[in-house]
């Protein structure tokens, strides 16, 4: 079976998720090399994380609050749950974004190790509609090299990532397909949902 | 006897392929809205359980033996070879999609690869810094304008579309090294298929596990990474098609 796209989308997103963290919160004014060496200085991060023999557990830790600080958590959250939002009270809307954004975290942390040796380079930055696409080239050991772009805004009033596009594969609509399928099985119980997706991923 | 894989398999795909061609067909409006068509949503969901099944009981135990017992620069050997033998059906495709230079490139690297290269088991062609090819005769089609159909889930093949299956026969068919003089092996381009998917099923092992085991829906999952890449493959960057960061409200979120 042809499956092997995913594991490139994964461990790309995981990288990806990663790499965006050093995007300066002047992303919008971003120059290339200072993206580059921002980039350089994170995949020097992840490896630390990973040659530091923490405990998987605090790996997904570190990577949360790596996440929670440079991706715009509320509208990948909103965008994931969808049409489904509409009907959710306030209070289910604050804790799905937790929830999810613990969920992503570790999802996407389960593959730091697949990320070892590899790197990512940034190539440059365009503006695309209201928002800013990087384009980076992800080098990974014994892979052809791949485009991962980060797109970035500042709707909040800061610079943040709300999308991830791995060669095509972005991460808002497979999130929004997963969610769709968790919320199915569950019978559309949205509160059962954000208890499971605390164990989940 | 001469009982060759060939008829067999050309029956089954055309088996699939048949009763998709020409069958549904996506609206103007469908076509607009890029959500994926699966009108055949239930027959594809039975044949990924087959796939899925079929993965776990033999290819995911199989293929995690041959990694662990294949050394991983004999797999890569076993890949290029594979690779190689597509490459003269790549230069085909590459003159009807009208890329004479790709299809040079496809050339230049069989002939290197397979003098140089001990018959394809090496990769020099890209150490002299020759580029991949990668293509097939779904995107021949698509570069002669045939939308891509409905998705289909094809029996051990996996995810594809009608306008891709019929591709994936077709490069089955036409085949220039099968009409080759002289060949060693029958199919021999179809079994270095095999062996190359049950090396990328084990190494990339945890990713695909993921998506089939760990997703809440795994034949969802599928459908939605493949389409996004596959339309990523054939038709490159389509910013006006991006998902903007105004699209839904975080109102409460």
């Amino acid at each position: 079976m042809s499956f092997t796209f995913s594991r490139r989308h994964l461990i790309a997103t995981a990288g990806a998720v990663l790499a965006s963290v050093t995007l300066p919160k002047s992303a919008l004014a971003l120059s290339e090399t200072k993206a580059k060496s921002m980039v350089d200085q994170l995949v020097g991060q992840i490896n630390r994380v990973i040659d530091s023999g923490k405990s998987e557990s605090a790996m997904y830790r570190d990577f949360e609050g790596i996440f929670r600080s440079y991706a715009d958590t509320s509208y990948i959250a909103a965008y994931a749950l969808g049409v489904d939002g509409r009907r959710a009270t306030s209070s289910q809307k604050r804790a799905f974004t937790e929830a999810f954004t613990g969920y992503i975290a570790r999802k996407y942390g389960k593959r730091f190790r697949e990320f070892i040796g590899g790197r990512l380079e940034v190539e440059d930055v365009r503006q695309i509609k209201n928002f800013l696409e990087v384009r980076t080239t992800a080098y990974l050991r014994g892979e052809s090299p791949f485009e991962v772009a980060f797109h970035v805004s500042d709707r909040t009033g800061k610079e943040l990532f709300f999308n991830i596009y791995i060669e095509g594969v972005n991460m808002l609509l497979t999130e929004r397909t997963e969610i769709g399928s968790l919320l199915d099985k569950r019978k559309g119980n949205i509160d059962q949902l954000i208890s499971d997706l605390k164990t989940i991923g | 006897m001469d009982l060759s894989l060939r008829p067999l398999l050309v029956a089954a795909l055309l088996g699939a392929t048949g009763f998709l061609a020409g069958c549904a067909t996506p609206t103007p409006e469908q076509k607009a809205s890029r959500e994926i068509f699966d009108p055949y949503e239930s027959t594809n969901r039975s044949i990924h359980g087959f796939n899925v099944g079929l993965d776990k009981v033999l290819l995911r135990p199989a293929a995690k033996g041959y990694v662990a017992i294949v050394p991983p620069p004999m797999v890569d050997s076993f890949n290029y070879f594979a690779e190689n033998l597509s490459m003269p059906g790549q230069m085909v495709d590459s003159l009807l999609q009208g890329k004479p230079k790709q299809a040079g490139i496809a050339l230049a690297r069989f002939v290197i690869n397979s003098t140089v290269g001990f018959a394809g088991l090496s990769d020099p062609a890209s150490n002299f810094e020759i580029p991949k090819v990668d293509t097939d005769f779904g995107e021949t089609l698509h570069s002669w304008g045939l939308g891509e159909g409905a998705y289909i889930e094809l029996p051990l093949y996996g995810p594809s579309t009608s306008r891709d299956a019929i591709g994936l026969l077709v490069d089955f068919v036409l085949n220039p090294l099968d009409y080759a003089k002289n060949q060693p092996v029958d199919n021999l381009g179809l079994y270095a298929q095999a062996v190359k998917r049950l090396g990328d099923r084990g190494r990339y092992s945890d990713a695909v596990d993921a998506i089939l085991y760990e997703s809440a829906d795994s034949y969802a999952q599928a459908r939605t990474i493949y389409m996004q890449n596959r339309r990523f493959k054939l038709e490159g960057d389509t910013p006006d098609l991006y998902i903007t960061p105004d699209e839904i409200s975080t109102e409460g979120f």
